[in-house]
């Protein structure tokens, strides 16, 4: 049935391949490789100049740590809230379900501020927190907490339809035959959710790194201490250093490729697992 | 597999409290003697400042035998403001105009009488307001009133947010007043140039981007430094339009005393705005477009052309037209007046914009 509709209009099919092609090459090809061509212009040593500027390695050094504590902190609250919501029946499910999503409907600058008016000088709170001497806003805590917060549901969301398509009942046997609750979690249900859980933290960890909004709002912009790539970047765009915008957005499309790249092995190695059940 | 997988995460999650530990741990950065300092400023001081950290660590070094490190934060003068306000460390603000400064001092950081701290009510270099058009002029814009007419495209940023479209505002305004209009003529007039703009900015720095890298819009109402640094990076394709009448604006510099107070940094931050006033600093001021205080150094400076169109920035560094009316803040009864009047939320500004 395939190969006859394909062969009675064979126009349909390569007008619908061409239109995909052509948005692709407008929306994705042709500014790639115009970052590249403008990275690139002023010769490799003005690029390796420009990404490896103090001021650029901390960006990249922030970024990669706010990226590693966004991800544990998102995996484990997924795993958590995942289970919860899907093995137990309690009141108030449907709105903690809902909160959940909260981040990802709300504007990252709205994320941003909610933090900036609880935590910063003008808030009830601050008194404490400069006894405590912890800075929270204007700092590297501020910028990881925004980051947790605009991924907060990112690997919960990916875990839910797999738990929740699973059932109980192999936890539930489980526990009749005497295996306690960690046993349970690694021996029963880790192995349904391995692939699912890995594909949550890729999700997370690509969305992290971009992050722009809401830790522009928390940042204060401070050069070289609270700056991440893609405000180190807006910086220079600013700068009139083109050249140099252009080779750290490489970089970061760089590390944008790898985390598509490991994405797509998972998503393979998943797909065997779930063919070799 | 499942080894594979849980050892990974394991290492994830190590590596994260590691470098949140090293992040913890690079803020106190042990060496004895260096000075942390953060300066937060508005747009267009980028280049500027990051030219005179240098000029003062090595002063500072050679003076003290300390070493200081100073962080830079830029954005629109107002925002930045806010964010001194909200808490954001800064032991000096060099900010746009007085009335940012006066932000962060009412919300108690901030001590009175800042303006007279320093010398020239604590503006170290002043600057004037300026349209920077593409070469050729080919709108043939020359003062205020073209500003008015249909066929003309402006950029300015939002004087919400940014000190310098403070400037441009009240500038365009004191043109008007000054034809001997009344206040709903000028109203009018403001109305009509509002509508004119098509880009309306944050920062004085996203709105040269807006006009210079996107190509949007015939004129941008610019910081004079700002001009001159465009014309200085694109050599050729742009002019400097100077109106009949412009306003002095005077950049305000303060000490955060809460901040200082607290980081005890208080000797290392009033030394910092204090070496702005010196004759090499001065120097370095004038060499990246804004005006200097100091009269003789001024003098050096100022350009042997006259006229009011500049399409090449001259051989000798001589670049400053002195021959322009300028009014003052004062003029408009100071900035606390001029803030409530024009720029309060209902304010002149709003009616302009709000139509």
């Amino acid at each position: 049935m395939k190969t006859g509709e394909s062969q009675g209009r064979p126009w349909a099919k390569w007008a619908l391949i061409g239109l995909a092609a052509l948005f692709l090459g407008v929306m994705l090809v042709l500014p790639l490789i115009y970052i590249l061509t403008v990275a690139f212009r002023e010769g490799v040593g003005v690029f390796i100049a420009a990404i490896t500027q103090s001021d650029a390695l901390k960006a990249v050094l922030l970024t990669l740590g706010t990226m590693l504590v966004t991800v544990a902190v998102n995996t484990l609250f997924g795993l958590f809230a995942a289970w919860c919501l899907t093995k137990y029946a309690f009141r108030g499910k449907r709105v903690l379900s809902a909160l959940i999503d909260l981040p990802v409907t709300l504007s990252p600058v709205t994320a941003g501020l909610i933090y900036l008016l609880t935590y910063g000088r003008q808030s009830i709170l601050y008194p404490l927190l400069q006894r405590l001497g912890i800075t929270i806003v204007f700092a590297v805590p501020g910028v990881i907490l925004a980051t947790i917060f605009v991924t907060f549901p990112l690997v919960s969301r990916e875990l839910i339809p797999v738990l929740s398509a699973q059932g109980t009942q192999e936890e539930e046997a489980a526990a009749l035959m005497g295996a306690g609750t960690w046993t349970i979690f690694r021996r029963v249900t880790f192995p349904h959710i391995r692939w699912a859980l890995l594909y949550g933290v890729v999700l997370c960890a690509a969305r992290a790194m971009g992050e722009f909004g809401a830790v522009s709002v928390v940042s204060g912009h401070l050069s070289g201490k609270t700056n991440t790539l893609p405000l180190y970047i807006e910086l220079l765009y600013q700068g009139y250093d083109f050249t140099g915008a252009f080779a750290v957005s490489a970089l970061l499309v760089v590390m944008s490729v790898i985390i598509l790249i490991l994405r797509s092995l998972l998503e393979r190695k998943g797909d065997k697992a779930r063919n070799a059940h | 597999m499942g080894h594979h997988i849980k050892t990974g995460l394991l290492l994830c999650l190590c590596a994260a409290l590691l470098c949140a530990l090293a992040a913890c741990g690079g803020e106190d950065g042990g060496e004895g003697e260096v000075v942390e300092l953060t300066n937060v400023s508005y747009d267009p001081t980028r280049e500027l400042y990051a030219a005179y950290n240098q000029l003062f660590s090595d002063y500072w070094l050679d003076l003290t035998g300390q070493t200081v490190e100073i962080t830079q934060s830029h954005g629109g003068s107002g925002s930045q403001a806010l964010q001194v306000a909200n808490g954001l460390e800064a032991d000096v603000v060099t900010l746009a105009l007085e009335q940012d400064v006066q932000a962060v001092a009412d919300a108690g950081l901030i001590e009175d009488g800042f303006v007279q701290e320093f010398d020239n009510d604590s503006a170290p270099y002043t600057s004037i307001i300026v349209f920077l058009v593409r070469a050729g002029n080919e709108k043939e814009i020359t003062n205020w009133d073209d500003l008015l007419r249909e066929d003309v495209e402006i950029v300015t940023p939002n004087p919400k947010t940014s000190g310098g479209a403070r400037w441009n505002y009240l500038a365009a305004w004191y043109y008007f007043e000054r034809q001997g209009l009344e206040e709903e003529e000028i109203l009018a007039n403001m109305t009509t140039l509002f509508q004119n703009v098509v880009v309306l900015d944050s920062g004085a720095r996203a709105a040269t981007t807006s006009f210079v890298e996107n190509g949007q819009g015939d004129v941008l109402i610019a910081w004079e430094n700002e001009a001159y640094l465009t014309m200085e990076e694109y050599p050729g394709e742009y002019e400097i339009v100077i109106p009949s009448v412009s306003i002095l604006c005077q950049p305000t510099v303060a000490v955060v005393d809460e901040v200082v107070d607290r980081n005890g940094t208080r000797e290392v931050a009033e030394a910092y705005l204090e070496y702005l006033y010196s004759e090499e600093a001065q120097r370095l001021v004038a060499e990246n477009y804004y005006r200097p205080c100091n009269a003789e150094i001024y003098q050096e400076y100022v350009s042997q052309s006259e006229g009011s169109v500049i399409t090449a920035l001259s051989g000798d560094g001589a670049w400053i037209v002195d021959a322009v009316e300028l009014v003052d803040i004062d003029y408009f009864g100071g900035w606390a007046e001029a803030t409530q009047r024009h720029f309060s939320d209902g304010g002149l500004f709003d009616q302009i914009f709000g139509e």
